[in-house]
């Protein structure tokens, strides 16, 4: 995975709570074996009408949200189901950070492994965020990953939290499962002190 | 199992927590966590499969390994053949993909229409896998099913599929744990689902994030395993990743027979390690939650998220008392979709399908409990059911007991096993606007169809609404079976 370097974005607005993993992309886009393409199909029905256009009042579909890199969302993002779709769609539509007050567990080890931040912040700052995007689109955001830091356009900064492993392997594209791969004499002394409690392949 | 713990009392989810340890966690790093059990489906697995191919890796354990084939399957008849026709070309190369993936890795795996094929989380169990004091992990948030049998599971992303097939171990950081004690007993027509949905009522969709959640009191104890399956296995629905419930007599009786179990000295020797797990007396949690189980009600949701749920007698909530202005407005945007309007009773709603399958609850007890008040009635007109097994082996047992005669003479459609329109991807799905009282997990907007609307309830629910063809207190109905 390429390093997360620093970057400023426009933000986009979806101030909706518990957006589950359904509406970022509806289970019938799952049937595929591939991980890209799923860009096209992020809150597929919330995007699109009956007929496979663009309905006009949704948020992500106004020009001036266009390119926007970061989603400023409502309370407890991406609850719901473990697919990893969700972060590839996200990705996939051009997001690179994810704002909101709590982030649901699963989908938020997706979007670290993928390279999508979920950024938390406080009640107060998402309600700013919000209306920072809502009354001016082309307000920008400064997402700098080693200070843990959102610099908003009046220069105020605003801190936010992630694990220490996450953000050493973000930073350094340090691959998870090649550090894992790296504790083979570990786990192989656990397995020699640990009986296997089921063999699938004996009945 | 108690060796390491230097006297100090520990909770069940941290002695099997501390026996699964690598290598601890550190400030730096997260702990790494062994997995005895890894169960695939093909809807979350090939790409990770992928990446094991792209960098020459092995399947370390295929022997902790096991697939089957639920999600993107048919549960459509058999043709004359004897086969499952899948007639979706995108689903037909998924499951061509894990059938190759499975062959190409030595991964015993269960396919479309086999005797054992099923429901991951109905199969794990039935199959004597599940176990107590283990971990199992999955492509799939629901694997939280399995902590019935005090095992700790959890969903997993395709990625951490990889990292599980590749080295049997994942990262993780621990989480915190919270209790929910439901004390009490439940009365007739009052079942697990209803403690369930409850729960959820009560702490939120996001109220159990980061934790795991273990269930206790009287009225957890007095559940069978099927039932404590269905409560661990929508944990996720509240935001815990992973429920379990301590093992007991109950547990070892389910497990005791299966074709995975321990037999004879292995059996007694199981038996010690599992009477071990138990929380000991004076281990604490973070965080600790208590529910009346007298005082329930079956439970129905109104809304978009399962935490948008009520006692079926009461009427849907006015957005207009909600203080909050980010919670109005969601039970807003959910009344609007659902149709529904603020003070209005559910009792009485018309409905246009009633599905009883999913992991939640598609299990024998489930199916007998719906096919009590089936018999000689009738599925209401204009209301279609689709009765769908946990698993093959749920829907020969069915079968044995004649309760697929029960659903068919009543009108309803049984099928074969598979997650169906639980999650709609293989074809079994809502209408835009139709109307559902589902026994399965999520009724998230377009989850069961594109503008399908799901009310979530209990079988007994599912099956005495069928009957009516709008929503029912099963508890009417009881009085005359």
């Amino acid at each position: 995975m390429e390093p997360i370097k620093t970057f400023t974005a426009r933000i986009a607005p979806l101030p909706i709570n518990d957006i589950d993993t359904d509406q970022i992309i509806p289970a019938r886009f799952l049937k595929t074996t591939d991980r890209d393409g799923l860009g096209k199909s992020c809150f597929y029905d919330w995007r699109y009408d009956a007929d496979g256009n663009p309905k006009p009042d949704f948020v992500l579909n106004k020009s001036e949200y266009q390119g926007a890199q970061v989603l400023i969302a409502g309370h407890n993002f991406g609850c719901g189901s473990s697919r990893e779709h969700a972060p590839w769609a996200l990705l996939g539509m051009g997001f690179k950070a994810i704002i909101s007050t709590d982030f649901a567990d699963i989908f938020r080890n997706n979007a670290l492994k993928n390279g999508l931040l979920p950024i938390i912040v406080d009640a107060e700052t998402q309600r700013q965020l919000i209306s920072l995007a809502e009354e001016d689109p082309s307000t920008t955001v400064t997402i700098d990953l080693a200070s843990q830091t959102v610099t908003l356009p009046d220069g105020r900064q605003l801190e936010f939290p992630i694990d220490s492993f996450s953000k050493y392997c973000l930073l350094n594209g340090v691959d998870q499962l090649g550090f894992l791969l790296g504790l083979e004499a570990d786990i192989a002394a656990y397995e020699a002190e640990h009986p296997p409690r089921v063999n699938t392949h004996l009945v | 199992m108690t060796t390491t713990n230097n006297g100090r009392p520990r909770t069940l989810f941290e002695k099997v927590w501390d026996y699964h340890v690598v290598k601890p966690q550190t400030a730096d790093t997260p702990a790494v966590l062994y997995i005895d059990l890894h169960l695939v489906h093909e809807v979350t697995s090939p790409q990770a499969f992928t990446v094991l191919r792209e960098r020459g890796l092995k399947v370390r354990r295929p022997d902790k390994t096991l697939g089957t084939m639920d999600h993107s399957t048919p549960t459509t008849p058999r043709n004359a053949d004897g086969i499952i026709p899948i007639l979706d070309a995108q689903a037909s190369k998924q499951l061509e993909t894990f059938t190759q993936n499975c062959a190409d890795f030595n991964i015993p795996m269960y396919a479309l229409g086999t005797e054992n094929q099923g429901i991951v989380h109905v199969i794990g169990p039935e199959q004597g896998l599940t176990q107590p004091g283990m971990t199992i992990v999955c492509g799939d948030s629901h694997t939280s099913t399995h902590g019935a049998f005090g095992a700790l599971a959890f969903g997993i992303g395709t990625s951490e599929v990889a990292h599980v097939l590749a080295t049997q171990c994942l990262l993780q950081n621990k989480p915190k744990t919270m209790a929910i004690r439901v004390d009490g007993r439940l009365r007739p027509g009052v079942t697990a689902k209803d403690i369930i949905l409850a729960i959820i009522a009560k702490i939120g969709v996001g109220g159990g994030t980061g934790h795991v959640v273990e269930y206790m009191g009287e009225a957890i104890r007095s559940l069978s395993m099927e039932g404590r399956m269905t409560i661990c296995n929508m944990s996720i629905e509240g935001g815990a990743r992973a429920g379990m419930v301590a093992p007991d007599e109950t547990t070892f009786e389910y497990i005791a027979g299966r074709p995975y179990a321990p037999k004879g000295e292995a059996w007694e020797e199981a038996l010690e390690f599992w009477r071990q797990l138990p929380t000991d007396d004076g281990a604490t949690f973070d965080s600790e939650i208590s529910l009346d189980a007298n005082t329930l009600e079956p439970m129905i949701t109104y809304g978009t998220n399962p935490g948008m749920g009520m006692p079926i007698t009461a009427r849907v909530p006015d957005p207009a008392e909600v203080p909050d202005v980010s919670k109005r407005m969601a039970l807003e945007k959910a009344l609007t979709y659902m149709g529904l309007q603020p003070g209005q009773p559910l009792l009485g709603k018309k409905v246009d399908v009633v599905f009883l399958g999913s992991c939640t609850n598609s299990r024998i007890s489930d199916l007998r409990e719906a096919a009590r008040f089936l018999q000689g009635r009738k599925v209401a007109e204009g209301v279609r059911m689709l009765v769908v097994p946990g698993s093959q082996r749920v829907k020969r047992q069915a079968e044995a007991e004649g309760l697929d005669r029960i659903f068919k003479e009543a009108g309803a459609e049984w099928r074969e096993a598979g997650c169906s329109m639980c999650i709609a991807m293989n074809g079994d799905q809502l209408q835009p606007g139709q109307y559902a009282v589902s026994t399965s997990n999520r009724n998230f907007e377009g989850r069961q169809g594109k503008g399908g609307r799901t009310f979530l309830a209990s079988p007994l629910t599912a099956a005495a609404t069928a009957v009516n063809g709008c929503v029912t207190d099963p508890r009417e109905m009881m009085e005359t079976v």
